[in-house]
């Protein structure tokens, strides 16, 4: 198994955090091979933000994605961008709200408003990237949910475990309720 | 235990394991977490970290550290290195060993500090004025960023010279799994041409000067002197290349055609091998982790060469001296190179 | 100890009445007094004239590069606190193109007893304008006088932190041996200013020999300064 993964959107909504989530998920909780990277701008927030995360069971040699399973954009010009490099039958996945000019590819396009359910039900933009990961697992079941939590809780402050774990379950049921 | 690791913390954690005690920097993308966690992890081992004015006072500051009996680095990018130079020549003419990192950035000047580039094979290799010789390890994956950072200070100790571990914003910046040791046990042989190395305070009193000096270190104007002491200074790397050499081959032995990489090239040219490889091309990857003094040994055989690189071609030009039918690909839009762009090389020269 | 035990070797480059001497002296009296022994000692010197002390003094000498012998000696200071290390510079190397260090140094008020023989010129390179030459003194780059202000680096010192911060000539060679003294003994950043005499490549093209301007040192010299007066003493301890 090989899953290459592109996750982007702006500087500031923790995609590069989420990478390193997914990646640390798969190498230390379920014992994949795994290679994330990341591409970004000079600003800290706002601009143009990518996390590459590539997972297999076998050592990886190019660190980059060549051809995305999934795609995930945050934002209209993430999309514009990275929405093609889907590979045929992979999934794109959108934030309902910030991408309103949605492409067409040879795949599955999901959206789901992850930014607005984190504002709203979590009261937290900041855990928008912790919604967007519950969802992608929820979609794909590429790791197990547990490992994600798992890997959650070592890279995030001591104290927001709860609302971590809140902010993933609703962006996995959300998910569950499309799949 | 298998641990994600960044590569620039891979490199803290090779430094640490190899001693080292002192770390002084200035911030700079794309080497600042290599700054970020010696000053948390330096403090809990007796060490020390210091940030220091700019990158001329982090190398001085590096040497004189070394000066006194601690194993030190500092990290930086080309901006920092450029700044570093004159004081890389003082470690060479004083024999201060001390590594230095570059996670290299695309560009001359400010450049683009998030992108990778290649660009500073030269720099690190002539950076500093006067004839000299310098050793460069260049790192193609996270577990290098460890392994060569450790050798970077045994190889410093063992000739009393700076080194200089090449990397770039990819393996600086990339994660993978990796396994590591805490601790490497390894003895540091002494060698000839190398003269001992007495820390300050250790109760021989010398003096150091970066002017040219004779055996006890004190300036000459005796031009026999200066040429028998600039030419040990190059003989003492030159003569020792054999223990300096780190170079790795991937199904080499029955290539027809080579694709010669480093840095995070190499990671391209694996992947470019295995697909030429599935279209029935010998293909094979030699990956140059000692790129100064550079092993000319390895490309002197019958495979067709390909030599893929993040800059105008620089190492491919240098390896023209020894072979005029290099293939040189060069890439400076601050992207990796893909394997593919490699591939349609491979198949043009196989046909 | 007599003071030629503490040269481990000698004759010197400095020119007849050259004031480098007269301050290297002092600072070894002022060691002898305290009683360090040479072992305790590092002394760390930049580019220059003044540079050159360190070749000749048997402790742990380290000449460095132009400018850097304070972010040198701050590496050697962090991994050696129970060394006293001292640090030489000329006026061109501290407060030009080692201004910086100096500034940090002082911000930091690191444990270094910074030296600085300021004789107004680029002695070394053949005489040439120093942040700190005198308006309208005569140089080879300025051969109408000099057009900018000079530092007053004490100042400088002063308000970038450091915490000993004094000011002699080498007319004040009792005064300077005393302030040596109470560096060695001040835990922080101790910054000792000297004027000294240049007489070949400053006091030659400005029509004095050494004795003059070591008369002007004392004629020009007061602890309130002000007017033309070279204001000295220990301005904070």
């Amino acid at each position: 198994m090989k899953y290459e993964i592109i996750l982007s959107g702006k500087g500031g909504q923790g995609l590069i955090l989420a990478g390193i989530i997914l990646a640390e998920a798969a190498a230390i909780y379920e014992g994949l091979h795994v290679v994330q990277t990341q591409s970004y701008g000079p600003e800290a927030r706002g601009g143009a933000s990518k996390s590459e995360v590539i997972i297999s069971d076998e050592p990886i040699d190019f660190p980059k994605v060549t051809s995305a399973d999934i795609v995930v954009a945050l934002s209209q010009e993430a999309c514009d961008i990275y929405a093609k490099m889907v590979k045929r039958g992979g999934i794109l996945i959108l934030d309902e709200d910030e991408v309103q000019k949605v492409p067409e590819i040879e795949g599955r396009i999901y959206r789901i408003p992850f930014i607005r359910m984190a504002v709203e039900e979590i009261g937290k933009a900041i855990v928008t990237n912790i919604v967007t990961l519950g969802s992608l697992i929820g979609l794909t079941e590429i790791l197990s949910p547990e490992s994600v939590i798992k890997a959650i809780e070592n890279r995030t402050p001591k104290g927001t475990e709860e609302i971590n774990r809140k902010a993933f379950e609703l962006g996995f049921k959300a998910a569950k309720g499309l799949a | 235990m298998v641990e994600l690791l960044q590569g620039n913390e891979a490199c803290v954690k090779g430094a640490l394991a190899a001693g080292c005690r002192f770390y002084a920097g200035y911030p700079i993308t794309p080497s600042s977490e290599i700054a970020e966690m010696m000053a948390v992890e330096l403090p809990k081992r007796g060490g020390v970290f210091i940030q220091m004015e700019d990158e001329i006072g982090s190398i001085a500051a590096v040497i004189g550290a070394s000066l006194a009996g601690a194993r030190a680095m500092t990290a930086t990018s080309g901006p920092g290195i450029s700044l570093m130079a004159e004081n890389i020549g003082f470690a060479i003419m004083a024999e201060i060993p001390c590594v230095i990192v570059d996670v290299q950035r695309v560009g001359p000047s400010t450049g683009h500090a998030t992108k990778p580039s290649q660009g500073d094979v030269m720099m690190a290799r002539w950076g500093t004025h006067g004839d000299h010789r310098v050793v460069v390890l260049s790192p193609s994956s996270v577990s290098d960023m460890f392994w060569l950072t450790f050798k970077a200070f045994r190889f410093a100790e063992m000739l009393r010279t700076p080194v200089i571990l090449l990397s770039d914003e990819i393996i600086g910046h990339m994660r993978t799994d990796v396994e590591l040791p805490d601790e490497v046990e390894e003895e540091i042989p002494e060698l000839e041409d190398v003269p001992s190395f007495h820390p300050f305070g250790g109760g021989k009193r010398y003096h150091v000067t970066g002017l040219v000096h004779d055996e006890t270190g004190f300036p000459t104007n005796d031009g026999e002197i200066i040429e028998k002491q600039l030419k040990r200074l190059i003989r003492k790397i030159e003569r020792h290349r054999d223990k300096i050499t780190i170079v790795e081959r991937l199904n080499v032995e029955d290539a027809d055609v080579v694709i010669l990489a480093y840095g995070c090239v190499v990671r391209s040219a694996i992947r470019a091998m295995y697909l030429a490889r599935e279209e029935g091309i010998k293909c094979g990857v030699v990956d140059v982790k000692t790129l100064w003094p550079f092993p000319y040994e390895v490309v002197e055989s019958e495979f067709k060469l390909i030599v893929p690189e993040m800059n105008s071609g620089l190492i491919a030009d240098d390896l023209r001296k020894v072979r005029n039918d290099v293939i040189s690909i060069t890439k400076m839009n601050g992207e990796i190179i893909y394997p593919h762009e490699i591939l349609e090389i491979i198949r043009r020269v196989s046909n | 100890m007599r003071i030629r035990d503490y040269f481990r070797r000698l004759p010197h480059i400095w020119c007849p009445g050259c004031g480098n001497g007269t301050i290297i002296n002092a600072m070894l009296r002022a060691i002898d007094e305290v009683g360090l022994k040479k072992d305790e000692i590092v002394a760390v010197s930049g580019i220059g004239c003044f540079g050159r002390a360190t070749g000749y003094l048997d402790f742990y000498t380290l000449h460095t590069t132009h400018g850097r012998a304070l972010a040198f000696a701050t590496g050697i200071k962090l991994m050696k606190p129970e060394m006293k290390v001292f640090v030489l510079m000329g006026d061109g190397d501290a407060a030009a193109i080692g201004g910086n260090h100096l500034i940090h140094a002082a911000r930091r008020d690191i444990d270094l007893i910074a030296i600085v023989a300021n004789n107004s010129i680029y002695g070394m390179t053949g005489g040439q304008v120093s942040p700190t030459t005198p308006e309208m003194a005569k140089t080879t780059t300025t051969p109408e006088g000099c057009k900018e202000r000079p530092f007053d680096l004490c100042e400088l010192v002063l308000a970038a932190g450091g915490s000993y911060v004094a000011r002699w000539t080498t007319y004040h060679v009792r005064q300077l041996q005393n302030s040596i003294k109470e560096a060695l003994e001040h835990p922080g950043f101790s910054f000792i200013e000297v004027f000294s005499q240049c007489p070949v490549q400053f006091g030659r093209r400005n029509k004095k020999d050494h004795i003059q301007m070591l008369r002007e040192f004392k004629e020009k010299s007061s602890l309130e300064g002000g007017g033309d007066k070279i204001k000295i003493g220990v301005f904070r301890r």
